[in-house]
């Protein structure tokens, strides 16, 4: 069953990873993304990450995506590239040499790391489902809390700062006018 | 080394955890739309969550679901100020890729 599950998973997140590579029309890349975005979610659920499975179709399928369609809608730059020329020469196969070696160089450290991932815990608590309690949130919510309260803080801040920056940033500058 | 039982293990996660990185690093370097190369980046971001996940449980530490959850917190920030700063550059001018924007040029 969680063979099924992750085969399916894994096909979302790879076409629609693919789809925003090859996508022409923004619009359609960003779709392509809400699919890989819903494959992970997926994967979290599938590892018993519940809570992040939550926050990542409501914050990244919901909120991020949405403000990609805004943008392009906005900008009206959802005009359809041309994938066909290639502005500079031997970028292309260049990117693919790129990334292939990224991927043999994590493949082999994943495959060199795997006796050393098999000998140690087998899992989180799993959620305890008479006592009607889910132990993931509780256990994420006990190290947020606690143990990382001061960081948790900080993001607050973080989100202000960056609210505030991308006012200032596109409102139209007439600071002289005023 | 790899097992190929019917079970996915954790080095199937990771593994397609890489591909997906991959191919988000694939998208940076080939597209010239500043915001499909934006939406690239989120797909290394979320290759990343996902390993995070799957380390968490294989070593049995919820510490890797903290993390997931301030990468997602910092994602969604970094998300607003990028594409902030893309309206104010575009706004004003036709350009639509990454080649157009030589502001700095002397």
């Amino acid at each position: 069953m969680e063979f099924f599950v992750f085969v399916c998973a894994a096909l979302m997140i790879l076409l629609g990873a693919i789809g925003v590579i090859v996508r022409k029309h923004p619009v359609h890349a960003a779709l392509s993304l809400v699919l890989t975005l819903f494959g992970i979610a997926v994967l979290f659920v599938a590892q018993e990450a519940h809570f992040l499975a939550a926050v990542q179709v409501i914050v990244y399928a919901g909120a991020i995506v949405v403000l990609f369609l805004f943008v392009i809608m906005l900008l009206g730059v959802d005009r359809v590239e041309n994938l066909r020329t290639e502005p500079l020469t031997a970028q292309r196969p260049l990117a693919i040499i790129a990334s292939l070696g990224l991927l043999g160089v994590l493949v082999a450290a994943i495959v060199n790391g795997n006796g050393i991932l098999n000998e140690r815990g087998s899992g989180i608590n799993l959620p305890d489902l008479q006592n009607g309690s889910d132990a993931n949130t509780v256990q994420l919510a006990e190290s947020i809390f606690s143990q990382y309260v001061v960081a948790f803080e900080v993001t607050s801040v973080l989100l202000v700062i960056a609210v505030v920056g991308t006012v200032l940033l596109t409102r139209k500058a007439k600071l002289g006018a005023k | 080394m790899i097992s190929l039982s019917l079970a996915p293990t954790a080095t199937w996660y990771l593994i397609l955890a890489a591909v997906l990185f991959a191919i988000g690093t694939l998208g940076v370097l080939v597209r010239r739309n500043p915001l499909v190369m934006f939406m690239c980046i989120e797909l290394m971001l979320n290759a990343v969550n996902l390993s995070f996940v799957t380390l968490a449980r294989e070593l049995n530490d919820i510490n890797g679901q903290t993390i997931v959850f301030f990468v997602m917190v910092v994602a969604a920030a970094e998300v607003v100020v990028g594409l902030g700063i893309i309206v104010s550059i575009m706004r004003n001018r036709a350009a639509l890729t990454t080649d157009d924007l030589a502001e700095l040029k002397g």
